[in-house]
């Protein structure tokens, strides 16, 4: 019995062995856009190509804000993330409206929601463009706020969530004298906080990662979020990696603190996703 | 507020946005392919002129959209095995133990999901570089030739799909381990008395109870293929002579570069009714699998 336990714990041992390994190459890239993020120009182009900076520098750093101009990226993408959270409280409230209230139109309506979860961007991305072109918003950073605003699946999960909360607590509420819109910022809300959690962490994450209605609906410059100030550099600079990586590297180091600070809510708002 | 208009007022804002941009583009798309909207119609619509279902017939007629429906169907084909196969070997490893070690390791696998394409991107191409790449280092340093890693026809495939493949599996591993752990020790327990192996236990109990999970994660991911985009587009503009232009890419270059919002209309329902197909199927099968 006792060589069987040294042989499972061998077994164990060795899968771990090979799951750091895997973890590890999976991990590289970021590894490797960090370092090379502090790189002299001539450093990172250098073959064979150094493992550690020889001689670090936060250049790079100091000249996306400096010469170019991904402060005001930055403002952008903040911005941008700012009103997708309005579309989170409204998504909240359609999700209220679906789990506790009774009225006509619910039926087909909340079909709408279902059938809105099957259809892809790319099939929406040209009418939604021509929409939003007549609407006059192309260039405006509503415009490149609103295709994403609200989605069916983020309704859905609110409305399965607020479901479970109790009608008899609603309905004392109402006898007490509370508004409807009283007794959902002050009741609802704060008994949804944790899937309030799991959706505006996820929320951020899309919003911040936000590439393709930016790089349709902005034309102008002073409009780009740090996704599309990124794909630029992509094009002017195919000789600075560094600079590259550095921007990069801006991107990528928010959204790893992100998860370390919420990465509880973060795999479950993707498990979730998994119900879809 | 009266109780009867509450309903209306919380459902209505999030309803209006969702018909405005998630319904009502469907319906445009099906109108717009019908008509020779470009720049000039944009400008003004009296510029529009209807012309029944030539886009669709130029469509059919068109070798770069078949091209681009023949490498959509080679990324669904390698994508989607690789992908799928890759999660389940492992979430199978990371779920042997419950310790610490284990658990810290899932993040390393999940991070790549999380992160944005254009920076991934930007950090593949410097990899993937041909002059100062680190991966052409690594060949050479042990004596194998460089490779084209992007600008190869064929192997720009792969190479495009690896990083979607780098970035699709930490989703599906995060879902199936947490199938993986809805199993009963149990059934594993029972299994193990009567004799069969770990490898036994994970082909012939494990793999069947995962059996919803796992179905689910094939068809997002081949959903997820079908819509390919964003690796493509930003590492390679569906280059080198088209080797890597999906159909979602198709549609954008035609719609959004060449400025033909009718005929890349076309292209989209056409995109639209391939995954509606897709995930009627999958409902049905779904309904089938409850009535075993």
């Amino acid at each position: 019995m006792s060589t069987d336990r040294m042989a499972q714990r061998r077994l164990t041992l060795t899968i771990g062995v090979a799951l750091a390994i895997g973890a590890l190459i999976t991990a590289f890239p970021f590894l490797w856009m960090l370092l090379s993020s502090f790189k002299p120009q001539r450093e990172a182009l250098d073959f064979p190509p150094t493992l550690l900076p020889v001689a670090p520098t936060v250049e790079h750093y100091v000249t996306l804000f400096r010469e170019l101009d991904f402060g005001r990226y930055l403002v952008n993408t903040l911005l941008v993330v700012a009103i997708s959270f309005i579309g989170l409280l409204l998504m909240a409230m359609a999700g209220y409206g679906f789990a506790k209230f009774e009225f006509r139109g619910r039926r087909w309506m909340f079909f709408l929601v279902l059938a809105t979860m099957m259809i892809p961007v790319q099939v929406t991305m040209i009418p939604t463009f021509l929409i939003l072109n007549s609407m006059k918003l192309t260039n405006t950073l509503a415009g490149i706020a609103l295709p994403t605003l609200v989605s069916g699946f983020n309704i859905f999960l609110f409305r399965q969530f607020m479901t479970a909360i109790p009608n008899e607590t609603l309905e004392a509420a109402r006898l007490d004298g509370a508004g409807e819109m009283r007794i959902f910022f002050s009741i609802v809300v704060p008994m949804a906080v944790p899937i309030f959690a799991v959706q505006g962490v996820l929320t951020f994450i899309a919003g911040w990662n936000s590439f393709l209605w930016p790089l349709i609906i902005a034309n102008d410059q002073k409009l780009y979020t740090l996704s599309v100030g990124l794909s630029l550099l992509n094009q002017q600079l195919a000789v600075n990696p560094s600079l590259q990586m550095a921007a990069a590297s801006l991107m990528v180091v928010p959204m790893f603190i992100l998860f370390a600070i919420f990465q509880r809510y973060i795999v479950q708002g993707f498990a979730l996703s998994g119900l879809k | 507020m009266n109780r009867r208009l509450a309903p209306y007022v919380f459902v209505g804002p999030a309803m209006l946005l969702l018909a405005t941009f998630g319904v009502f583009p469907i319906l445009v798309a099906a109108f717009v392919s019908l008509t020779n909207m470009n720049i000039s119609g944009l400008a003004r619509w009296s510029n529009v002129k209807f012309v029944g279902f030539a886009n669709y017939t130029k469509l059919f007629r068109d070798p770069d959209f078949w091209q681009a429906l023949w490498n959509t169907v080679f990324f669904v084909g390698v994508g989607v095995p690789a992908v799928v196969l890759l999660s389940l070997a492992v979430a199978l490893l990371l779920n042997r133990s419950g310790g610490r070690f284990f658990k810290a390791l899932r993040a390393f696998y999940f991070v790549p999901a999380i992160t944005g394409i254009v920076a991934i991107s930007l950090v593949w191409s410097y990899l993937y570089n041909t002059q100062f790449g680190l991966l052409n280092f690594l060949l050479t340093s042990v004596g194998l030739k460089p490779l084209q890693w992007l600008s190869d026809p064929w192997l720009a495939k792969f190479s495009v799909g690896l990083v979607a493949v780098w970035r699709g599996t930490g989703l599906n591993i995060i879902i199936l381990l947490a199938a993986l752990q809805g199993i009963p020790r149990d059934y594993l327990e029972a299994a193990s008395l009567d004799g069969a192996n770990a490898w036994q236990r994970t082909r012939f109990v494990t793999i069947p109870l995962l059996g919803y999970a796992l179905f689910f994660v094939t068809v997002t991911t081949l959903i997820g293929w079908l819509q390919f985009f964003d690796e493509p587009f930003v590492l390679t503009k569906g280059g080198p002579l088209g080797t890597t232009t999906s159909v979602s890419l198709f549609i954008y270059k035609e719609g959004f570069q060449q400025s033909q919002f009718g005929y890349a209309s076309a292209g989209s329902l056409v995109l639209f009714v391939v995954i509606a197909a897709v995930t009627l199927i999958q409902l049905r099968m779904r309904r089938r699998d409850i009535e075993y």
